[in-house]
């Protein structure tokens, strides 16, 4: 018995008289464009299923900008300049400020959605994830495709975001769209860490929603959206550096209204962000294979 | 002699230190169905993941379709069909849509992964319920899409874990008749079971694995033939007197297995050997004869009976 076993380099050639012939030849065929596209079959799966609750999200999508740049733009706005004047804010109307970092915001739930429930889900709830695993399909194509169609998600949802702010007036010029990009990269490196820990969960016990109320609700609360960081007792200030919501945020406001911050910072901001992302998404990655490989 | 699709020398799986496979050999010519009979936690799961390319083996050497899972996980998986143990349908999608997802994962184009899926859904016995929300289908469908969905990329082995756990007669019945409907157009059947029916219904060949161990390997027949004897005598004496009944027996058949509900006497001709118990003096409260099953080879391979 002489199977294909370890000649490097020869994927694409059995060879005349190996064991199982035509069958062999079949599927190393078959098997080139799985190899290839595999993520994008994962992320078709994906939309497919989005659209089975495509009503929820556009109600969200379409809603939720609508009534945070009423409530805080307009609402908390007027109250904010009424008292302190026009350019309040670091300079700016408090809808100046607050615009670019609500987008981030709604980035980082959508995120936080996508990077929890679907992934618990396709490995426990409705193990999909094994399904899939049994075709062509390898583990870490599994978390690709997951993680196109999160990226799908995030840039239709800071897009709608964005026309919003244009509508509201919150766009001070061309640049400020950039910001539709920091804050898709915001939301993917604030949850591909949570996708990764998700992936591990073996026993479901609540810990999602522990999570979203103990780590990234406070991460929210404290990374400077409403009101700058430097406002907030020092002591409390770390929580707005290590999140990427913070650093998104800033990021997006350098492009919006021009904040002025040292260009290194700006550069951190970037970096931090895309390690992040990079480095727990090449873990999910991992985690991935080691448990679908049983 | 057509080369084997799946070849297993001394096959290993280890969990820790737990040895789940134990070193097993066998080999599934093309077309043949094949069998693996063995009660829980025998090893029967583990051994189909590892011929499905989704798990590494620890030692030994496997081979599907002359190529090593190790190397060519998704080569091998593109003409595979599986069917696992407990379902993993989407249930966020419909019926239909489950079995287009799927086939989209072997890179077939979408008109032709349209086309099969309607096809699938006539031999499944599902076409009305294309558009159904899969929750909304009974046990049996459920096993049917999923046995559909397998089919999706016209595989050369099926793998089949358990197909009919948990169905009721009737559901396993129509199951039989599709898997069997399959076996006559040349599919390869590779199928865990621990019904003895099961096993004799669809397998030409089988294994009985015990503790992750082959104990024996045959057709059904031969099995029956080579470990068990034509017909087996049930006696109940009710449970209290079985044992201590069992001890006035000697002699009678060619042996005996006593379980805590009923005796086993083995003979090839079961009626005389009732005649000689109630000779002996001995009224059991109920008895029977019957053929001899699967469940009486691995019964006497192993000591032990198949479902505890």
């Amino acid at each position: 018995m002489s199977a294909i076993v370890g000649r490097p380099g020869t994927p694409g050639a059995p060879g005349p008289g190996a064991e199982g012939g035509d069958g062999a030849r079949v599927a190393l065929t078959a098997a080139v464009r799985p190899r290839r596209f595999g993520a994008w079959y994962v992320a078709e799966h994906r939309f497919r299923v989005m659209r089975s609750y495509l009503q929820t999200l556009l109600v969200t999508g379409f809603g939720n900008p609508l009534l945070y740049l009423l409530a805080m733009g307009l609402g908390l706005g007027s109250l904010v300049s009424a008292n302190l004047g026009p350019h309040a804010v670091d300079g700016v109307s408090y809808l100046a400020f607050v615009a670019p970092a609500l987008l981030c915001t709604a980035a980082v739930t959508v995120a936080s959605e996508e990077f929890t429930y679907p992934i618990l889900l396709g490995f426990k709830w409705n193990p999909t994830f094994y399904g899939i695993n049994a075709s062509p399909i390898a583990p870490g194509q599994i978390i690709d495709g997951v993680v196109i169609a999160v990226v799908a998600r995030l840039l239709g949802t800071t897009a709608v975001y964005f026309a919003f702010m244009a509508l509201f007036g919150a766009v001070p010029g061309a640049w400020a769209s950039v910001g539709i990009l920091v804050g898709t990269i915001g939301g993917l490196a604030f949850g591909a860490p949570i996708m990764a820990y998700v992936a591990t969960i073996e026993q479901d016990s609540g810990q999602i929603a522990m999570l979203m109320r103990f780590v990234l609700l406070p991460l929210t609360l404290f990374s400077g959206t409403f009101f700058p960081l430097a406002n907030m007792p020092s002591f409390l200030q770390w929580i707005g550096w290590v999140s990427p919501l913070w650093h998104s945020t800033q990021l997006s406001r350098v492009f919006s209204y021009g904040m002025s911050e040292p260009l290194w910072l700006s550069v951190v901001h970037i970096v931090y962000l895309l390690a992040l992302f990079v480095v727990f998404w090449l873990w999910a990655r991992r985690i991935a294979a080691r448990r679908l490989n049983k | 002699m057509p080369a084997p699709v799946i070849s297993a020398r001394d096959l290993v799986k280890k969990y820790k230190d737990f040895p789940a496979v134990d070193g097993i050999s066998f080999e599934v010519e093309p077309g043949e169905s094949f069998g693996l009979l063995g009660p829980n936690g025998a090893g029967k799961s583990t051994t189909m993941r590892m011929i499905g390319a989704v798990s590494t083996r620890s030692a030994g050497d496997l081979s599907i379709l002359g190529l090593d899972p190790n190397r060519y996980g998704p080569e091998i998986r593109s003409q595979l069909g599986v069917v696992p143990q407990s379902d993993n349908l989407d249930t966020e999608l419909r019926v239909r849509d489950n079995l287009i997802v799927y086939g989209r994962y072997f890179g077939l184009p979408s008109a032709r992964v349209r086309t099969r899926a309607d096809e699938l859904l006539a031999f499944a016995q599902l076409e009305d319920k294309a558009k159904a929300k899969v929750d909304d289908l009974s046990g049996g469908m459920k096993r049917r899409l999923t046995i559909a969905r397998a089919l999706i990329n016209d595989p050369r082995i099926l793998l089949l874990d358990e197909p009919t756990t948990g169905l009721d007669p009737q559901a396993r019945h129509i199951l039989w008749d599709r898997l069997f409907r399959l076996k006559e157009q040349g599919t390869t059947l590779v199928l865990t079971t621990h019904y003895m029916d099961e096993a004799e219904q669809l397998c030409d060949r089988l294994v009985v694995v015990d503790k992750g161990t082959i104990m024996a390997e045959g057709s059904p027949a031969r099995l029956i033939r080579e470990y068990s004897t034509r017909e087996v005598l049930e006696v109940r004496f009710g449970s209290e007197r079985n044992a201590e009944v069992a001890e006035r027996l000697d002699g009678v058949g060619e042996r005996i297995e006593v379980l805590p509900d009923r005796i086993l006497v083995y003979s090839d001709d079961g009626e005389a050997e009732l005649v000689r118990i109630v000779e002996r003096g001995l009224h059991p409260l109920t008895s029977l004869v019957r053929r001899s099953s699967l469940e009486d080879v691995f019964l006497r391979l192993t000591g032990r009976s198949l479902i505890e």
